[in-house]
């Protein structure tokens, strides 16, 4: 037949998966062209991070069809970067990851666009997250986990039945390696269980207690703690540790020599002082490399439907064998960050800065130095100077007035939460319901809580 | 050049510097370098491999630039293992890199001394004729090898290897050696040192819990006949025990003890997997044995004498409240059994080497402590040839995957796999893999499954249309992202055969996305 031989074309693998039919895709699949086309127009991705995972996801997604994507990440090159994190070279080290990062995938995939963004996320404004079709998280930090879902999760609206609406949907897809082991996980907000609902998945780091440390060590890492909490602060009165500063890891290497002299201790090693004093996670070139190419996958498949979606969790483990096992976990229904939002109920007659006080003492919220926004609009924010000195005059107004007299609505506050004992950024969505206003009874706002 | 300690820091943190060497040795000769190739030395490149061979024939055209990161613009009309070597090179330059451009078929046909001289062979892409035949050739030259291949959605990995033999198997967990259930007399001189009903609280709230089991156990004893609790009652009851003696409510090291009591009643011995091990052929040793087996060998004979049925002891303990004094006693007291083992079997290594007529300083001190320091987690792994596997599967096991809601996805994938590569054979082009419509594929790809399935045996099993369907749909298509995945996995088995540390894949993985 004529057609047999297709012209040559740089999608010739992908073409098959998207221009044919399937039996086994998800539900709004259409294959075609036009399809083709329309993930290389107009789907815009997000990568969070460039590190291990990101370099990986930057090249996969690049080559899954994406032409328009976008990759944040604050850090700068460092030398054990090079191990695994390939789009990197000795010359680089240094410079911006996001930066280098998104030039070499672009000078070898022809034709897509990558944008960097070298700052902390927080340092973005949140409807600039907005503006993404899919969020991807190469991360290796549950605080900036964390950050993003509560982004992702604040544009989720909920109609009159509590169901989320599916054009507010922000998908989600989030990866995290260590050692021979990682996960990829599918969020969809509202539908699947968002990064706070299995909130347990990710345990807290164990601390020493302070008082083995000044008192009973036994171990290596108790006499590394020992300098590097204690000791220091005792010595360098008001001057931060830093860990990325060679001659404070030195110091602290140091003065655990000494301490596990003294007790008999041994094993401290300048290697175990920067794993204990940094928490390094071992990381390698081939886990990382496993799990961004299933969080590519995941990517593509929400965008094009090409095939049914991970549900939801899935991990890997090469230490013994090779296991892969998928997981559904199940939503929280009362998460504070996907679900509706917290109720609260208010007197039309309060002030912004009453509110915002008010949020301090809430004790499912405790959000401090909040700052507020409503549909879009900023009623107060903490920062920069310029916008505080422009909303301050709002904190003496009625919440209700700012509000526009609207008696039930939804409003956005972010600020620093306190977890562990850590400060974090946070956002979080709030319903506010007003009493005692004219055509609202209490029956209604009784329903939506 | 970037210091190598430094740049390799995250995995030396992994496998050592032991590990680290053995890459640094071994020489990889990988077969056709499409994505799922150029993926998995990627990822071995950057870890520092020796070196890499780069075997393909095909030429670069313009569909390769959509599914492979190596290849560019530039490349269009080039050697495709050229390019791809470059730029494998480029990440590394500690490792050598070169390529040959040719096919492997045609190698594996007309020179299969050619792969002998490499630590282990990555085929990729490699249809089952192929597979057959190289399996055959490097089992015979005792070349590792690992197939790897990616297929529409799904995809393969199966290592071949005679026997592979795991000191450090590096488990995640792994219960600690504390011998609480078999305490040798040093240890139990120690504990008497200690009055556990001291009066000082805090001395009280700071003796480590191997020392209150073991001195509470020998009080049990006393009261029992000499024997150690065994019902569960019993075991209640020795709970109970333990918790009376707390004399506030904060001692840790007590409620360290309560969880911890379950040591005390372990049955003595070595585990199952272990017995198996000594108790293998391969346990009785000649002049041609591996260095592994002739440990082996000495591990038995010491389990069955100065042992008394235990392995040798692994030396460390875990932390655990206490004082700093009585902890380092401890440790202290563990290292020195832990030597006292050590030495022993070191003898024992050295008498059988020299009576098999080998060097008997041959095995390294620091190779015998490490098999002394892991002798409990030996692993040992073999795996049949690809052609077995093919030709006489265990039908009872593929037809109750066949049927598992669990498995019959992948089961059915590897059916189709097959399927597809014979189907390949007949009509000179794989189900789908050229434009125009599916429907006579997907009829011949039905017919040729049934046939493969009863060849295995599995009469009356069948795959679904589903799967059948979604086989023809990707028309042998190598999609990035999954040839990514596969080449991921493919690198960690090389990482894992070559340090001979943590456990490889024991059958075939599959991945349908
Ligand atoms: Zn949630």
């Amino acid at each position: 037949m004529a057609d047999s031989v297709a012209p040559p074309s740089r999608s010739r693998d992908l073409d098959k998966l998207l221009l044919r039919n399937g039996n086994l895709v998800g539900p709004n699949f259409e294959p075609g062209a036009e399809l083709r086309d329309d993930l290389q127009e107009y789907a815009r991705i997000l990568v969070v991070g460039a590190g291990g995972l990101g370099c990986e996801l930057l090249k996969d997604l690049a080559l899954s069809g994406f032409k328009n994507i976008d990759v944040i990440d604050m850090d700068r090159i460092e030398v054990t970067n090079l191990n695994r994190q390939f789009l990197f070279r000795v010359e680089d080290v240094g410079k911006p990851k996001a930066e280098v990062a998104a030039k070499r995938v672009m000078e070898r995939v022809s034709g897509v666009n990558i944008v960097p963004h070298f700052c902390r996320i927080e340092d973005k404004e949140i409807p600039f997250y907005n503006d993404f079709n899919i969020i991807v998280l190469g991360l290796d930090s549950i605080e900036a986990r964390s950050y993003i879902n509560s982004v992702a999760c604040s544009f989720l609206e909920y109609d009159s039945d509590d169901k989320p609406r599916e054009e507010t949907i922000k998908p989600m897809v989030d990866g995290g390696t260590e050692g021979f082991k990682g996960h990829a996980r599918v969020i969809m907000p509202g539908v699947t269980p968002c990064f706070e609902c299995t909130i347990w998945l990710f345990p807290p780091q164990v601390k020493f207690p302070l008082c083995t440390l000044a008192e009973t060590p036994r171990t290596a890492a108790h006499c590394i703690e020992y300098a590097h909490l204690i000791k220091w602060d005792e010595v360098h009165s008001g001057k931060a540790f830093d860990p990325d500063d060679p001659e404070h890891m030195k110091w602290v290497y140091d003065k655990a020599v000494k301490r596990a002299e003294l007790f008999g201790i041994p094993g401290v090693t300048y290697s175990l002082t920067q794993g204990v004093v940094k928490n390094i996670i071992p990381a390698i070139a081939s886990t990382n490399a496993i799990i961004s190419a299933a969080c590519a996958l995941e990517t593509l498949k929400i965008a094009s439907g090409c095939s049914k979606t991970l549900a939801n969790y899935l991990t890997y483990n090469g230490v013994a064998g090779l296991h892969i096992k998928v997981t559904e976990f199940v939503k929280d229904k009362d998460c504070l960050v996907c679900g509706p939002g917290v109720l609260i109920e208010l007197d039309s007659s309060v002030t912004l800065e009453k509110f915002i006080n008010l949020l301090e003492d809430h004790p499912k919220l405790l959000i401090s130095r909040a700052s507020v926004s409503h549909r879009g609009k900023n009623l107060y924010m903490q920062a920069p100077p310029v916008l505080e000195e422009m909303t301050r005059s709002n904190l003496s107004l009625a919440l209700y007035e700012l509000m526009d007299k609207v008696a039930k609505d939804t409003i956005h506050v972010t600020g620093t939460t306190s977890k562990d004992g850590k400060k974090t950024s946070c956002l979080r969505k709030l319903r506010v319901v007003f009493k005692a206003i004219d055509g609202v009874t209490d029956m209604d706002t009784a329903g939506g809580a | 050049m970037a210091e190598p300690k430094i740049k390799y820091d995250r995995q030396l943190r992994i496998w050592g510097e032991q590990g680290q060497a053995a890459l640094e040795k071994a020489s990889i000769c990988l077969l056709n370098c499409g994505p799922t190739g150029s993926e998995t030395l990627k990822n071995l490149v950057l870890g520092g491999i020796g070196s890499i061979t780069v075997i393909d024939g095909s030429k670069v055209v313009l569909g390769d630039l959509g599914n492979n990161f190596m290849l560019d613009e530039s490349c269009l009309g080039e050697s495709k293992a050229k390019s791809v070597c470059a730029f494998l090179q480029e990440l590394n330059d500690a490792v050598k890199a070169k390529f040959i451009e040719e096919y492997p078929e045609a190698l594996i046909k007309t020179n299969p001394s050619f792969f002998s001289q490499f630590t282990l062979v990555v085929a990729t892409q490699l249809v089952e004729d192929s597979m057959v035949k190289l399996d055959k050739i490097c089992r015979e030259a005792n070349v590792m090898l690992i197939f790897a291949r990616s297929y529409g959605l799904t995809g393969l990995v199966r290592t071949s290897v005679k026997e592979h033999t795991v000191i450090e198997s590096k488990p995640d967990h792994f219960l600690d050696d504390l011998r609480l259930n078999n305490p040798w007399p040093e240890l139990r001189k120690f504990a008497e040192t200690i009055d556990i009903n001291v009066q000082d609280p805090v001395a009280h709230k700071h003796t480590p819990y191997v020392v209150i089991l073991l001195k509470v156990a020998e009080e049990w004893a006393k009261i029992h006949q000499g024997s150690l609790p065994s019902t569960r009652e019993e075991k209640r009851e020795f709970k109970e025990l333990l918790k009376s003696k707390t004399i506030a409510f904060d001692e840790d090291n007590y409620k360290e003890a309560v969880e911890a009591s379950f040591k005390v009643f372990s049955s003595r011995g070595i585990s199952q997997d272990l017995k198996q091990i000594i108790d293998d052929s391969q346990a009785e040793v000649s002049s041609n044995s591996s260095n592994y087996w002739v440990m082996v060998a000495a591990l038995k004979d010491f389990i069955a004498n100065e042992g008394g049925g235990e392995a040798p002891l692994e030396g460390s303990i875990p932390d655990m409240t206490s004082s700093t004094e009585h902890y380092v006693n401890l440790q202290k007291i563990y290292q020195a059994k832990a030597e006292a083992d050590f030495l022993s079997i070191e003898q024992r290594v050295r008498n059988i080497l020299k009576k098999l007529g080998r060097e008997p300083e041959s095995i390294s001190k620091a190779t015998i402590k490490s098999f002394c320091r892991n002798s409990r987690k030996l692993k040992v792994c073999r795996y049949r040839l690809i052609e077995d596997e093919f030709s006489n599967p265990s039908i009872t096991e593929l037809q109750k995957y066949l049927t598992d809601e669990d498995y019959s996805v992948a089961v059915g994938f590897y059916i189709l796999l097959r399927a597809a590569d014979r189907f390949a054979a007949n009509y000179n082009c794989f189900p789908g893999e050229f434009e125009g419509p599916l429907d006579e594929d997907i009829s011949r790809l039905k017919t040729t499954a049934v046939g493969v399935l009863s060849d295995l045996g599995c009469n009356g099993s069948t795959v679904t249309e589903d799967l059948i369907n979604e086989m023809c749909r990707f028309g042998a298509a190598e999609l990035h992202a999954v040839a990514a995945f596969i080449g991921g996995i493919a690198s960690q088995e090389v990482i894992k055969l070559i340090t001979k540390q943590f456990l490889i894949s024991r059958s075939p993985s599959h991945a349908m996305e």
